[in-house]
């Protein structure tokens, strides 16, 4: 089995709604992503909690736009892209370098895997604090309580589709003020 | 904050999801959109009065076959670049077929025609109301369509944008051909043939401000 088989393998689970198959989705995808974030930005003297920054803004992005990819197409490209339009967006942001992001052969974001993970700058309560309060709350019972949405909807006073689309929204809210956040 | 908690936390009940209906929403968008411009069409310029006659629905035919080829290649594209990474496996090249086909025709007639009559065969009786005409109808699929397309996630936003754009002038196109009344080929090539063009340009202007995510 190829790296790009085992990943497709466990996204489809997790289209399927496997919590246990987009864990190890997300955790085997996270050292990729450190990989060649750290490889884009420490070699530019840049500090490996701006990589992780920006691995988990990634990480965010790639769980919130999952229905966007394609099953008949491979994963790699559909990573790569997402990591890619990510970083360009991040430099572009932090106006440190004007330099284009090359356009590479995709399969090479699975080239090296770093597991070593470091912090990122950011406090996730303190993110969370700044969600207006019905998204905060679906996000806290569902995604950190563990709590079925059906409780968590009854806790609220709200349907069960209103806090599905509060975690959604909620969770991009998230990755966009990472984005806006970090720190060259 | 820990990547691994962050992790926990994305895969702590996990929905499925359709990944088939960013593609749906599109498509409804370009209905939508259709309807939209038809509507416009019919009722603030008016459906062109000679269109029981057979020469004028052959000339309606022509029209049609010219802006909803256009409008079926680039839309064929349009779903495949609102993915991630899209841009790395579709080209689209040939969209530029229809117009390039017409073009063609438009040569054929032109030169078959007498030097006399060019320039009533290029610009015929109404060119500028067609080019005011076809961009503003436009506004109301392309309006749809980039809604649609912000639910997905392109990674290539200025040729995601001059697609929707393309399609916008095409569907618009479309209802205009209901109305226009100039049936000669060298008018259709140039003047739909070049606001479609426009309405692709105005996409690739504005698909990097309105589609980033």
């Amino acid at each position: 089995m190829t790296k790009e088989s085992d990943l497709k393998a466990l996204m489809a689970a997790s289209l399927e709604g496997d919590s246990s198959a987009h864990q190890s989705l997300l955790t085997a995808l996270s050292g990729y992503l450190r990989s060649y974030y750290k490889s884009k930005l420490v070699r530019a003297g840049r500090t490996a909690e701006e990589a992780e920054d920006l691995v988990q803004e990634a990480l965010i992005v790639i769980h919130t736009q999952r229905h966007t990819y394609d099953q008949e197409q491979p994963l790699t490209p559909w990573v790569y892209a997402i990591a890619r339009y990510k970083l360009i967006d991040h430099l572009r942001r932090t106006r440190a370098s004007t330099a284009s992001v090359p356009l590479e052969n995709a399969e090479n974001i699975l080239a090296s895997d770093d597991s070593v993970a470091t912090e990122s700058q950011f406090d996730l309560t303190r993110l969370l604090e700044r969600l207006p309060e019905r998204m905060r709350l679906s996000i806290q019972y569902v995604k950190l309580d563990g709590m079925s949405v059906a409780e968590a909807a009854h806790r609220c006073g709200i349907s069960k589709s209103a806090v599905k689309v509060n975690v959604h929204r909620g969770l991009k809210i998230l990755a966009a003020s990472i984005a806006r956040e970090t720190k060259a | 904050m820990k990547t691994n908690e962050l992790i926990s936390m994305l895969s702590l009940q996990v929905d499925p999801v359709d990944t088939r209906e960013v593609v749906r929403n599109v498509r409804i968008a370009i209905l939508v959109g259709a309807a939209a411009s038809l509507l416009a069409v019919v009722f603030v310029l008016g459906v062109r009065t000679d269109l029981n006659e057979m020469h004028a629905q052959n000339f309606v035919f022509a029209k049609l076959a010219f802006s909803l080829s256009v409008v079926i290649l680039a839309s064929h594209y349009l779903v495949k670049y609102i993915r991630p990474g899209g841009e790395f496996r579709a080209r689209f090249a040939l969209t530029v077929l229809p117009f390039l086909a017409a073009m063609i025709v438009a040569a054929i007639s032109l030169a078959a025609a007498p030097r006399a009559h060019w320039e009533s065969m290029v610009f015929g009786s109404y060119w500028l109301e067609c080019l005011i005409a076809i961009p503003t109808v436009a506004i109301l699929p392309f309006v749809a369509i980039m809604w649609a397309v912000r639910l997905a996630a392109p990674t290539d936003l200025l040729r995601t944008g001059a697609l929707a754009g393309l399609v916008a002038g095409g569907v618009s196109a479309t209802a205009y051909a209901l109305h226009c009344m100039d049936d000669l080929l060298p008018f259709v090539a140039l003047w739909y043939g070049g606001t479609i063009v426009l309405c692709t340009i105005a996409g690739a202007a504005l698909g990097p401000r309105l589609l980033r995510w």
